[in-house]
């Protein structure tokens, strides 16, 4: 360590060590450790039973096709919000913050009701026979819901750092509008777009308030991991529902290591 | 959208889209947010005063609403101090010194973002509940933790544990370490510098950390939910009684229980969107 004068780095660390170890490496080892406590054939008993499968391709299936469309429309948000002017453009921009403000289970009961047989959005589609809530359709839309923001908050700095003389340069050699925003500044934004869709969709996964309304809890249809662990745990099954929550665990982990990955692209490619 | 202009930013005309163009991605963008933000932060009110004020009072008013909203004002008077306190610690000992282990410490911090939140809830249940780690000794010294406040207090600081650190930790970085050394060597006391010259270059941050914290304390749905047990009056918490309000189809008060959450979220982003100016300067 350098030398230093200022003080309180072993009061101020010590301290981080000692929360972050009471509050949360603590609680979260013991799930692991009740998982070794459970015999092995038990654990692959839960986790192969199709009800938890389905719950497993439903969770997973979903939060991707909802990190899809937020990352469509999100690089559309994103670049309007940066590069247009329009009126009502700052409070809009503020506004794309209310699905990490507001709590997972009002967004889920307004959602519901916004996609109900009866309600504002629902009464329209439902003629055609199409269900949104209490279906796929409607964990994906609230799956989209609370992801929304990630992907719009990734890209915005990075648009917002995009030099005018790359495009001027590519502008100036010939190219059309079309070629500098798919050669010169998609590439460019490709890191952080990624980040974006891999922060949304890790939120997804794991996502319980917003989806357990809509989702009407069908086992094998509309039933997804989260859901399964509290029943599981209302259950007192305290083992069956590890072994689902430690398979979520390792997804969760695997997706935080790749998203830190891919950060560390997106800083080198704009400090590059 | 007829007569209003949608311009470029700051971009010379052949840096930017064709007008056409330009109309056709904000219709796109603005659709969609009005789609998924607008439409739903109206549904609520909507519901919520569908029988107009008096009932609307009358179900914030109910006994059990009160309880809810106290135990939530309790959560988030314990989340938001504790997590405050160790996000300027954290953020001194990260942001001011250089030590093995301090992207690792970095990454751990963000821990509680990358959990489920149902997973969040329920390590607290198997460390203190009854067939937990620690339950028998909570059992021999009568403490109930878990099905309790203690336990729903546990879970929401777990969950808001990043949100004041990863605002300090850049801010801190960003304001370097030459004021604080100028004030030491100037014979200032440790605690004189951390007030005087640290304190004021990261009070905005702290606010911002401390106010996105507080959203996340009083509005936590799932972890809450698992170490609750949800018993009326007792153990339920405002997002909690929206449920319990919504499974029982008394939606109008579900709804009207759910603006106040709502208002909540509506002032965290205008709180918000202010500090994001002051801290920009």
């Amino acid at each position: 360590m350098k030398r230093t004068v200022l003080p309180g780095f072993r009061l101020t660390l010590g301290y981080t060590l000692v929360y972050l170890t009471l509050l949360v490496i603590v609680p979260l080892l013991t799930l692991p450790i009740r998982a070794a406590s459970v015999p092995w054939d038990q654990l692959k008993a839960t986790i192969t039973d199709p009800r938890v499968v389905a719950s497993y391709q439903l969770s997973i299936g979903a939060s991707f096709i909802a990190a899809c469309i937020n990352g469509v429309f999100g690089l559309i948000v994103a670049w309007v919000l940066v590069r247009y002017s329009f009126p009502g453009r700052r409070i809009i921009d503020s506004l794309v913050d209310l699905p990490f403000a507001l709590p997972t289970a009002v967004a889920g009961i307004t959602l519901t009701t916004l996609c109900a047989p009866n309600g504002w959005i629902g009464q329209y589609v439902e003629p055609y026979g199409i269900k949104l809530a209490f279906s796929r359709i409607g964990v994906t839309i609230a799956m989209t819901f609370i992801g929304l923001p990630f992907v719009v908050r990734t890209l915005q700095p990075v648009i917002e750092d995009l030099d005018a003389e790359i495009e001027e340069a590519a502008t100036s050699l010939g190219a059309t509008r079309l070629k500098v925003l798919t050669r010169v500044i998609l590439p460019y934004l490709y890191p952080a777009w990624l980040t974006g869709f891999a922060l949304a969709f890790a939120r997804a996964i794991g996502e319980y308030g917003s989806v357990v309304f809509i989702s009407g809890n069908m086992p094998m249809r509309t039933e997804i991991s989260p859901l399964l662990i509290i029943t599981k745990l209302e259950q007192f099954d305290y083992a069956g529902a590890t072994a689902i929550a430690s398979v979520m665990l390792i997804i969760s982990f695997t997706l935080l290591l790749v998203i830190n990955a891919l950060q560390g692209w997106t800083t080198r490619r704009v400090a590059g | 959208m007829a007569g209003v202009a949608v311009g470029a930013v700051g971009r010379p005309r052949r840096l930017t889209e064709p007008a056409g163009v330009r109309y056709l991605l904000t219709g796109i963008a603005l659709g969609f947010l009005a789609l998924f933000l607008v439409l739903p932060l109206a549904v609520v009110f909507v519901e919520a005063l569908r029988n107009g004020l008096g009932p609307y009072f009358e179900s914030i008013q109910d006994p059990d609403a009160m309880a809810a909203l106290r135990l939530t004002l309790i959560a988030a008077a314990f989340a938001v101090p504790a997590n405050l306190v160790f996000g300027v610690a954290a953020g001194w000992a990260i942001a001011k010194f250089r030590f093995p282990g301090r992207t690792l410490l970095t990454t751990l911090i963000d821990l509680p973002f990358a959990v489920s939140p149902v997973i969040s809830g329920m390590v607290f249940v198997l460390l203190f509940g009854r067939n937990g780690f620690l339950g028998p000794w909570a059992a021999d010294l009568d403490l109930r933790i878990v099905f309790a406040v203690p336990g729903i207090v546990l879970a929401t600081m777990f969950v808001s544990f990043p949100f004041v650190a990863r605002e300090v930790i850049p801010v801190m970085e960003a304001t370097g370490t030459q004021e604080e050394e100028a004030a030491r060597v100037l014979g200032a006391s440790g605690f004189q510098t951390f007030f005087r010259v640290t304190l004021p270059n990261i009070k905005w941050g702290v606010l911002y950390g401390a106010i996105l914290c507080n959203a996340r304390a009083m509005g936590e749905f799932g972890a809450v939910s698992v170490v609750s047990g949800k018993i009326r009056g007792e153990t339920n918490t405002l997002p909690l009684h929206v449920e319990i309000l919504y499974n029982e189809y008394m939606f109008q008060a579900a709804f009207a229980v759910a603006s106040l959450l709502t208002l909540l979220a509506v002032v965290t982003l205008i709180v918000k969107t202010v500090l994001e100016r002051k801290l920009a300067r």
